[in-house]
Parts: C-alpha cells; sequence; structure tokens
C-alpha cells in the first residue's frame, strides 16, 4: 500500500511537473498579452514532431537542444503575422483566432506525420529503472524532472535578474507605463510569446519520449494546464507553479482510491479553490479578474 | 428617417420569416434537404442563445457546449427512461441544462474578461469528462442512443415529427420562434437595457447602482436555458447524444458563429450558423482535411472580418 501510494505520488509529481513547463509557457503569453493560447498545444505537438524528424540524424540529445528554439521561432513568426493585429482589440479574438490555428496544427501535422501514434526513442541511460524496489523511477522520469526544475529555474532567474525579465514583469503589471518609459512593447511581447512557446516545444520532446506522439494528443494537455493556472491563480507564475504539482498530486493520490476520479479531482480542486478563494492560490485581487 | 428606418425593419423580418417558413420547399432545389435546414435552425438558436450573452451582455463563455450538451442529453435520458414524451423531453433537457448553469454560475460570475472564458472552458469540460465516464448511463464515448421522438400528440389528433422530415422542421420551427420572441422580449425590457449598459461600461453600470454581478448571473443562467433548450432540439433531430456536443471545440464553433454571423445584431449569429453549417457539410464532403479549412476560416474571419457579416452589411448600408 505504501509503495502503492508512493509510486502515485511520484507519478503525480512528475505528471504535474510536466503540466507546469506547460502551464508556465501559457502563463507568460497570457499575463503579458491577454492572449488565451488555445495552439499552445499544437505548438507541443509540432515541438514532439519535430524532435521525431530530427532524433535519427542528430540523437535525442540533439534534438532536445534543437527542437525546442524551432517550435519557438515557428512561434514567433505566428506572433508576428497573426496575433499581433489583435493586441489592442478584445480578447475574444485572439482566443478564435488561436482556436483556430489548434485545428490547423492538429490537422496539419496529421497530414505531415500521418495519424498513427509515433514512438520516440529516448537513449538507453534513460530507459533502465533506478532501484528495482521503487522499479516506477525510471531515468527517464527523473530526467524529465531535472530538466523541467532546470527550466524554471532559468525562467525565474531570467525574469528576476534580466533587464528583458524585469521589462516583462513589470509589463505584466501595466503595459502602459512601461510602453510610456520607451521600452518597445511590441518587441516585448514577441520575445515573451516565442519563451512561452519555446517552452511548450521542450514539453512537446519531454512527452513524446514518455507518451509517444499522437496529432491529438495537445487538446488532451491543454485543460490540465488551463486548470493549473485557474487553481494557482491568474497573473502568478509562481501560482501556476504550484498549481501544477498540486493538480497532478491530486490525480495521482486519487489514483490509488478511486481511479476513475483521478482526471476529475482537478475539477474539484478548481471548483473548492473558486469558492473559497475566488482569484486563485496566489492571485492577487483585482489582476485581470 | 425614423419611419424610414422601423419599415425597413419590419421588411427585414419579414423577409427573414418567410424565408424560415418556406426552406422546406426552397432548400432541395438549390441541393439542400430540409435536416440540414433543421440542424441551422437549432445551432442558429445556440449560438444566438451564446450570443444573448457576448454579444449583449459583453461577457465572453467559452464552455456554452456544455449546456447544449446537458439539453441533449437530458431530451435524451427522459425519452429513454422518464417517459415517451416530446415536449416532457424538452422540458427536461432546458430544466438540466439551466439549472447546471444557474449552480456554476453562481461560481464564475465574479470573475471577467480572459479569466471568465479560462473558467467556463474548464467547468464545461467537467460535463464533456462526466459524460465521457459514466458509460452505464450515457453511453460514454459512442453516445447515448435507444431512444426516438415521440409523434406530438395534441388531443384530437396527433402530428408525426418521427418520419416526416417537413414536419420536425415546423415543429422546431415554432420551438424556435417561441425561444427567440423570448430573447427579443427580454432584450426590449428595462433589463435588456441594462445589460447593453454592462456591455458598455461595467463601471458606470455600477455606479448607477445596478448590482452587475447579479445581473450577469440571470443573463448567463438565461442564456444556459435557451441553450440547454437547443441542445434538446438537437438531440431530438439525432435522435443521439454525443459527448463531443459537450466539447469545449463545439463551444468555439457556436462562439465563432456568433462572430461570424455579427455579434452586435440580434439575427447575425442564425447567420453565421446558416454559413457555417454549410460550409462544414460541404467541406467534410469533399476534403478529409476539412480540420485545416475550418481552421483557416476562424483566423480569415478573426483578421478580416471582426465585425462578421452583417456587421460588414450595416457599414455598407451607412455609409
Amino acid at each position: 500500500m505504501l509503495q502503492l501510494l508512493l509510486f502515485n505520488v511520484t507519478n503525480g509529481l512528475i505528471i504535474g511537473a510536466f503540466y507546469v513547463l506547460m502551464a508556465l509557457g501559457l502563463s507568460l503569453i497570457l499575463n503579458l498579452s491577454n492572449v488565451i493560447n488555445f495552439a499552445h498545444g499544437g505548438f507541443l505537438v509540432v515541438g514532439g514532431y519535430i524532435a521525431y524528424t530530427i532524433t535519427p540524424y542528430v540523437g535525442f540529445w540533439g534534438a532536445l537542444l534543437i527542437a525546442p528554439p524551432l517550435t519557438a521561432i515557428i512561434g514567433l513568426a505566428t506572433e508576428r503575422v497573426l496575433i499581433r493585429p489583435l493586441y489592442g482589440r478584445d480578447p475574444l479574438y485572439s482566443l478564435l483566432l488561436t482556436f483556430g490555428l489548434a485545428f490547423i496544427f492538429e490537422d496539419g501535422t496529421r497530414f505531415i506525420w500521418g495519424a498513427q501514434g509515433k514512438p520516440v526513442t529516448v537513449p538507453a541511460i534513460l530507459a533502465q529503472p533506478l532501484s528495482y524496489e521503487f522499479f516506477f523511477i525510471t531515468g527517464y522520469r527523473l530526467f524529465m524532472v531535472v530538466t523541467v526544475a532546470l527550466a524554471v529555474a532559468v525562467l525565474f532567474v531570467l525574469l528576476r535578474y534580466t533587464r528583458l525579465g524585469i521589462r516583462i514583469r513589470a509589463g505584466t503589471l501595466d503595459l502602459e507605463t512601461v510602453s510610456a518609459l520607451g521600452v518597445n512593447v511590441g518587441m516585448l511581447r514577441s520575445l515573451n510569446f516565442a519563451a512561452g512557446i519555446f517552452l511548450a516545444g521542450l514539453s512537446g520532446v519531454l512527452a513524446a519520449g514518455q507518451l509517444g506522439l499522437e496529432p491529438t494528443m495537445g487538446a488532451g494537455l491543454l485543460m490540465p494546464s488551463f486548470i493549473a493556472i485557474i487553481v494557482g491563480g491568474v497573473g502568478s507564475l509562481t501560482g501556476t507553479l504550484l498549481g501544477g504539482l498540486l493538480i497532478g498530486v491530486a490525480s495521482g493520490v486519487t489514483a490509488v482510491f478511486l481511479p476513475a476520479a483521478s482526471e476529475a479531482i482537478m475539477y474539484v480542486l478548481m471548483a473548492v479553490v473558486l469558492l473559497i478563494r475566488p482569484r486563485g492560490l496566489l492571485g492577487e485581487e483585482g489582476m485581470m479578474t | 428617417m425614423i419611419e424610414n428606418d422601423t419599415g425597413r425593419k419590419l421588411a427585414v423580418l419579414v423577409c427573414i420569416w418567410a424565408a424560415l417558413l418556406l426552406a422546406p420547399y426552397w432548400m432541395p432545389p438549390l441541393g439542400g434537404y430540409t435536416a440540414l435546414g433543421t440542424r441551422v435552425l437549432i445551432l442558429g438558436l445556440a449560438a444566438m442563445s451564446v450570443n444573448f450573452l457576448l454579444g449583449f451582455t459583453g461577457v465572453l463563455s467559452f464552455g456554452h457546449a456544455a449546456y447544449f450538451g446537458l439539453g441533449a442529453y437530458g431530451a435524451g435520458l427522459s425519452l429513454k427512461y422518464l417517459a415517451p414524451s416530446t415536449p416532457i423531453s424538452l422540458l427536461m433537457g432546458m430544466l438540466l441544462g439551466g439549472l447546471a448553469g444557474a449552480i456554476l454560475g453562481m461560481l464564475i460570475v465574479r470573475r471577467r474578461g480572459v479569466y471568465f472564458a479560462m473558467v467556463t472552458i474548464a467547468f464545461g469540460q467537467v460535463f464533456y469528462y462526466i459524460a465521457f465516464q459514466w458509460s452505464s448511463l450515457t453511453g460514454g464515448d459512442d453516445g447515448l442512443r435507444g431512444f426516438s421522438r415521440q409523434p406530438l400528440d395534441l388531443g384530437f389528433f396527433s402530428i408525426d415529427i418521427l418520419s416526416n422530415a417537413d414536419n420536425f422542421y415546423f415543429f422546431v420551427l415554432f420551438c424556435f420562434a417561441i425561444v427567440v420572441a423570448v430573447m427579443g422580449f427580454i432584450l426590449r425590457s428595462p433589463f435588456g437595457r441594462t445589460m447593453l449598459a454592462i456591455r458598455e461600461n461595467e463601471r458606470r453600470a455600477r455606479f448607477l447602482g445596478i448590482p452587475v454581478e447579479r445581473h450577469i448571473w440571470i443573463v448567463f443562467t438565461a442564456s444556459c436555458f435557451f441553450m440547454g433548450f437547443a441542445g434538446a432540439l438537437y438531440a431530438l433531430l439525432n435522435n443521439f447524444a454525443d459527448p463531443k456536443g459537450l466539447h469545449f471545440s463545439q463551444s468555439g464553433d457556436f462562439v465563432m458563429m456568433a462572430v461570424m454571423g455579427g455579434m452586435r445584431s440580434f439575427w447575425g449569429p442564425l447567420l453565421g450558423a446558416a454559413v457555417f453549417v454549410v460550409l462544414q457539410d460541404y467541406l467534410s464532403s469533399v476534403t478529409v482535411n476539412w480540420m485545416s479549412f475550418v481552421g483557416l476560416l476562424f483566423v480569415l474571419v478573426v483578421l478580416f472580418f471582426p465585425r462578421g457579416l452583417l456587421g460588414v452589411v450595416r457599414r455598407k448600408l451607412v455609409s
């Protein structure tokens, strides 16, 4: 029993870490640009498939390094051409546009790579279990958690200590003032969007190694990220981090006692948080509410 | 000038209702079929319900398909287990959708803007998830089957709406007319004016002493009732209820219909639904990549026709 519980908590943490990575990208874009990026799952899938395509040439490690920046470039181009014209308008429009983009990504990946699921082979060193007692902690899962932790740490350091990061945080609070201080807001939004998509691409590569690839996987992974953001509080990246881990562990623990409800628990958690603390765990009142 | 305007409005109304009443006669020669017309009418009603909230109160719900789907399941379950009666099934569907909306509405009305949209999406998915998982009741992924709409029993005679597609179309049109009349009545009432005030300037409305949250909750709930009703009709049309009808991608379609037709106008969403349904019907018959084309349609409408078809027409008329 204890081992089962431990297994599911670990599992939940790992899944939660994955949600965190995806939700942080969404959250970055939402906070600065007020855009709910429905195509985030689509970018994730594209990142995964890019990794799948280049793995035979550069290996898994090469793909891990190359695929996220490539995805970010696609994201940057998308932002420049399609999303930029919508900043001044009601958030409804960017929502609808990215919603349409998600369709195009899903259908496009199916067209290029086929509807059949694609496995991605991970290096042998990551594929084996680390201990026989705790068979479930494979090298790959540990590697996933370490990668996510590293990515989150880098993101938070960048936001905290670099000029760009400080501008992004300032823009989240009051974009108009940042603009009045002479910062190129358009550029800021583009870079911020690209950073968010970079995280989506990285999630895609990590997901590909664990789950394999399917054109439809993006839509399924999008909803937990939404819930992570709502639970953590819109406007707070730390909140998103907390929310993602929380729903991951909650669904992991629930899987022990009531497997059928392991996904439903996320929604229950969200309802409870909204009832008790409508702004989300770390959200501030008045921030985009 | 004002008389002229009223005259034009009346003429447009007459045209709309004439086109709707005569649809079973002019659609087939143009290559359509009556069931397609019925679908346009029902999805149009759903899009108008979404727009009742979005276009007239300025509140974006991106999870309205949930209440549509609940209406469908309510009607289906009622026909299957409760009573073989079409009116009762419509009532049950409407109640299920509306009451769910009323309860969830209380949780979410205090949120605004993108936050509201996100919360409605997430809560909408709850029902999708339930319909998907609770397969002993709902049939799960395969959908709810094993029921069919029943003849209307009016006491002295009964109308066969099951095998006669035209009869069913007129029945749906009758229901549609009632709901649309209720919507129009609400919008013309002082309450409807208050909705517009909230849309135009929420802060000012609040300063005027309007209980904004309560108003938004009422509008949200009303639109969920309309949505449930439309969903119930949809279940009767297909004799089938599908978990996909609850999914957020269906919500996106409804919002798209409203935007494409013209959010600020009463009839716009119906026009949007007509274009959307016919286009989707056509695309899915000619290409397997119809999803890309629908996605492209979203992108193009947002970038080039954000005011929708009626918005463009209206602008032309003004200038």
